[in-house]
């Protein structure tokens, strides 16, 4: 079935000018397929681009392209003739070449150092690199890419998009015939994207071949020649770009149908304000996030990854600083400035990484629910009341349906939802009003989810307020009465849970702001 | 206090401690057995080993040593390290001497006094370490070389002795309950470890030690001002580096300024083999006393044995290592 699709995409190109083609991938990570029998083609002088929400498979296909993973299944032709990947050497030896989305250059070395690291040609027995011989190959690869950079320069001294550029270099120096970009404008201004955009062009004049993934809906559009679909590391669809429009695409990226599910009856637009965001700016990302959370609300906030959504819990939280912006507490302007603060005035944060910012693994469960609240069983003498602390914990453990075997069990042999509980119930314990839930059902299995869900309607019954963040955008139409769009460290829209659904949520989670202007 | 109805209802079987507790207690009980076993040793290869004078002349050999341990085991429990213990003490001591012998200040002004400076530079680690963000070893290692010189400077690079101050060397050699001829400062290390013992497993202080230690981000995001507690964890320990400044000097009958640097490992050691691990989150204040005397017995028991101090030495290294390598088996069956 896949492989018939497969089949049909590769109809669409001359074989003669094929320079890679994939046929049945799957691979598997412990409890998650994050590919399965994914097809796909390249050609020479071609921008193919991959699409998808997170989670797809992109990365996955990416990588395994790069020898940075070992495929499960499916074969990879270059040329026409099949070929093994089992190292970023073999890639590189093949022509595959990756810029990843972060950079992954040494800052205190120089261009031309960091290009041909590990390829310097050397001198006196082997013990000198030959610098001048180096500077040479360097400025002659950027005379034939147009690039006009000292290769002396340290990296350090860069802009970000100049480290871009040296990292394109870096991967045409291997020369690289397919060129692997994974977001990357991500961190360009409009102009940079633009210069990219030019280097692009130019590559593609030259025969190489160019997968690209972006979120950035209106850059494909500018950019790309065709469009492959993924979804849950499924193969969806390849379409011509002339031939669609990002309407098109972003229905098969969502695809599937929420059947059955229910949404939230009850509309929360006339209850009083708990947390009122004005504002808040950071030098990093942020700009000009404002929304209210009313009591009893859940409070959805949707985007892809990156948009700033955990940012904006961590400066509610006071882990992180904003730079401009207030924040404001049942009507009163508070000032929080670090996580205790936020604790004092009844604010919970639960990390997506409960592991690293949510529990003590090695300390049991009761210790973990009772470390935000311990000062409640202080009595005269300064000493814990633990048989009070264990009754507030065996309590918890009771109404939370935390399955462990006793409250002197350690936390890490618990399962994620389990430890998802225990963090539920230090914050309650601690008589929390706002609780803000990043990624709240991650790594928790299906089962689990739903008690999830179950606990975070009945916390909002209660009159408690949530910020749910969440990637997945069925349980954010399922959960939250309202939804706060994030896209680039900006608030792009905010979302009453009747008129909202997949496709206009990921419309609004691509609109890049001010910078976005490569639409067509 | 949810509503949420449970699917099916959590395992009752809390009344029987889980194999964590067992586990915990497994490992005091093998330091325990450790030093039973070192003990049973010595006294078999010299009679002479269990001798009341013996006994007590190994627990104030180890007092001072101990009650550095008992300190510096909060700071280890969070992760963090102190090698300012030895040179502190030693610059606590000369302060004392400073107050007491220089000065002609009243006794406890002396004694308040040395403790007190103890409990500062504790702070100054403390501060260094948590708001300006150098790491512990770094901050107490710059801390430890500070008051070395600052030892030899007050007192001029010479001992100074108590001789004219009544009463001063009778804190470690005097002896309080009368007919039992224990030295004043084994009482003193005993009921330091009875405090240290509470101050840890019982109050809030000794929770976030090990908060903190178990995951540091996690207990700040908890609510927790990790940044005040990790102060007042180290100026707690440079409170006890102080007490035992004050116990050498009364030991010693006089501050020496250029004693004290290695007793800081000393100490760390008796807080390893006690089953505290350096990378936090996990110790007790029972093992540290038991490190403290499985040190004292085996520097002891060799000496009696009349093996050269040279190799004293390497066997203290060697049981260093295993004592820390069975506990990572330990840790790694346990899963």
């Amino acid at each position: 079935m896949r492989t018939l699709q497969g089949a049909v995409a590769t109809k669409r190109t001359d074989v003669s000018e094929q320079l890679l083609r994939i046929e049945g991938m799957s691979k598997a990570f412990p409890g998650v397929q994050a590919l399965s029998n994914v097809g796909l083609d390249l050609n020479a002088g071609e921008v193919h681009a991959v699409v998808g929400e997170n989670g797809a498979g992109k990365s996955t296909l990416m990588k395994v392209l790069a020898g940075i993973y070992e495929k499960d299944t499916g074969t990879i032709y270059m040329d026409g003739k099949p070929v093994e990947i089992d190292s970023p050497v073999t890639a590189q030896s093949l022509g595959i070449s990756i810029i990843h989305q972060e950079l992954a250059l040494m800052p205190d070395l120089t261009i031309a150092e960091n290009i041909y690291i590990g390829r310097e040609k050397r001198k006196w027995f082997g013990l000198f690199v030959d610098n001048k011989d180096l500077n040479r190959r360097v400025k002659d690869l950027f005379e034939r890419l147009g690039i006009s950079l000292d290769p002396r320069t340290k990296v350090a001294n860069l802009l970000v998009a100049q480290q871009q550029v040296v990292e394109i270099a870096k991967a045409l120096s291997f020369n690289a015939r397919v060129l692997i970009m994974d977001e990357p404008t991500a961190a360009l201004t409009e102009s940079e994207t633009e210069a990219l955009f030019g280097m692009i062009r130019d590559l593609k004049a030259r025969s190489t071949g160019i997968l690209y993934i972006s979120h950035r809906m209106e850059e494909l559009k500018a950019i790309s020649d065709r469009i492959t679909v993924l979804r849950d590391g499924h193969y969806i669809d390849t379409l011509d770009t002339a031939e669609t429009d990002l309407r098109e695409i972003i229905s098969l990226m969502v695809g599937r149908e929420i059947k059955g599910e229910t949404r939230p009856e009850v509309t929360t637009g006339t209850r009083p304000v708990m947390l009122r965001v004005e504002g808040i700016s950071t030098k990093s990302l942020l700009k000009d996030v404002s929304f209210e959370l009313k009591k009893g609300e859940i409070l959805g906030f949707a985007g892809l990854m990156g948009a700033g959504r955990t940012e904006v819990a961590r400066v509610i939280c006071g882990a992180d600083k904003a730079d401009s912006g207030e924040i404001y507490l049942n009507g009163e302007h508070v000032h929080i400035h670090n996580p205790a603060d936020a604790a004092r005035l009844g604010i919970g944060y639960l990390s997506e990484d409960r592991k690293r910012y949510g529990l003590m693994l090695e300390q049991d469960v009761n210790f973990n629910i009772l470390i935000s609240s311990l000062t409640d069983y202080v009595n005269v003498v300064g000493l814990v009341r633990d048989e009070q602390g264990r009754k507030t914990s065996t309590r918890y453990v009771d109404s939370l349906s935390i399955k462990t075997p006793s409250i002197r069990q350690r936390t890490d042999n618990l399962s994620g939802g389990n430890q998802q509980k225990i963090v539920i119930s230090k914050w309650l314990a601690k008589d929390c009003d706002i609780l803000i839930f990043d990624e709240p059902t991650r790594g928790i299995d299906v089962g689990a989810k739903e008690e999830i869900y179950a606990l975070l309607n009945g916390l909002a019954e209660q009159g408690k307020a949530i910020i749910m963040i969440s990637s997945e955008l069925p349980e954010v139409l399922r959960m939250a009465h309202r939804i706060v769009v994030m896209c680039e460290g900006r608030v792009t829209g905010i979302l009453d849970n009747s008129e909202a659904d997949q496709e206009l949520i990921m419309d609004y989670a691509t609109r890049a702001g001010a910078h976005g202007g490569i639409a067509t | 206090m949810t509503q949420v109805k449970a699917p099916e209802a959590a395992p009752k079987e809390r009344a029987a401690p889980s194999r964590g507790v067992l586990r915990r207690q497994l490992q005091q009980f093998l330091a325990f057995a450790s030093l039973i076993v070192l003990m049973a040793f010595f006294s078999i290869a010299n009679p002479n080993f269990l001798t009341w004078s013996n006994v007590t002349g190994i627990l104030l050999s180890t007092a001072v040593i101990g009650i550095l341990a008992l300190g510096t085991t909060f700071v280890i429990i969070t992760g963090g390290i102190d090698l300012s213990l030895g040179t502190g003490m030693t610059l606590a001591s000369v302060v004392t001497a400073m107050l007491l012998v220089t000065w002609g200040l009243p006794l406890a002004v002396g004694v308040l006094g040395g403790i007190l400076f103890g409990a500062l530079m504790g702070f100054v680690n403390g501060f260094n370490v948590s708001i300006l963000k150098i790491p512990p070893f770094i901050a107490t290692l710059a801390m430890m070389l500070i008051a070395q010189g600052l030892a030899l400077v007050i007192s001029g690079t010479a001992p100074i002795y108590f001789t004219g101050v009544p009463g001063f060397t009778d804190i470690s050699r005097g002896s309080l309950i009368p007919g039992l001829q224990l030295p004043n400062a084994v009482l003193i290390l005993f009921a330091l470890t009875a405090i240290a013992a509470v101050l840890l497993g019982k109050t809030i202080l000794g929770r976030y030690t090990f908060a903190i230690g178990s995951n540091e981000e996690a207990t700040s995001i908890s609510g927790i001002n990790v940044r005040k507690w990790k102060i007042i964890i180290y100026t707690l320990s440079g409170a006890f580096t102080g007490i035992a400044g004050v116990v050498l000097a009364a030991r010693l009958n006089s501050a020496q300024p250029a004693l004290g640097l290695g007793y800081e490992l000393q100490a760390i050691a008796a807080v390893v083999i006690g089953g505290t691990s350096l990378r936090g989150g996990k110790g007790s204040i029972i093992g540290t006393l038991i490190g403290a005397l499985i040190m004292g017995v085996l520097v002891n028991g060799l000496r009696i044995m009349s093996i050269p101090q040279e190799w004293q030495t390497v066997v203290v290294g060697v049981v260093i290592l295993v004592a820390v390598y069975t506990d990572i088996l330990r840790r790694g069956k346990g899963g």
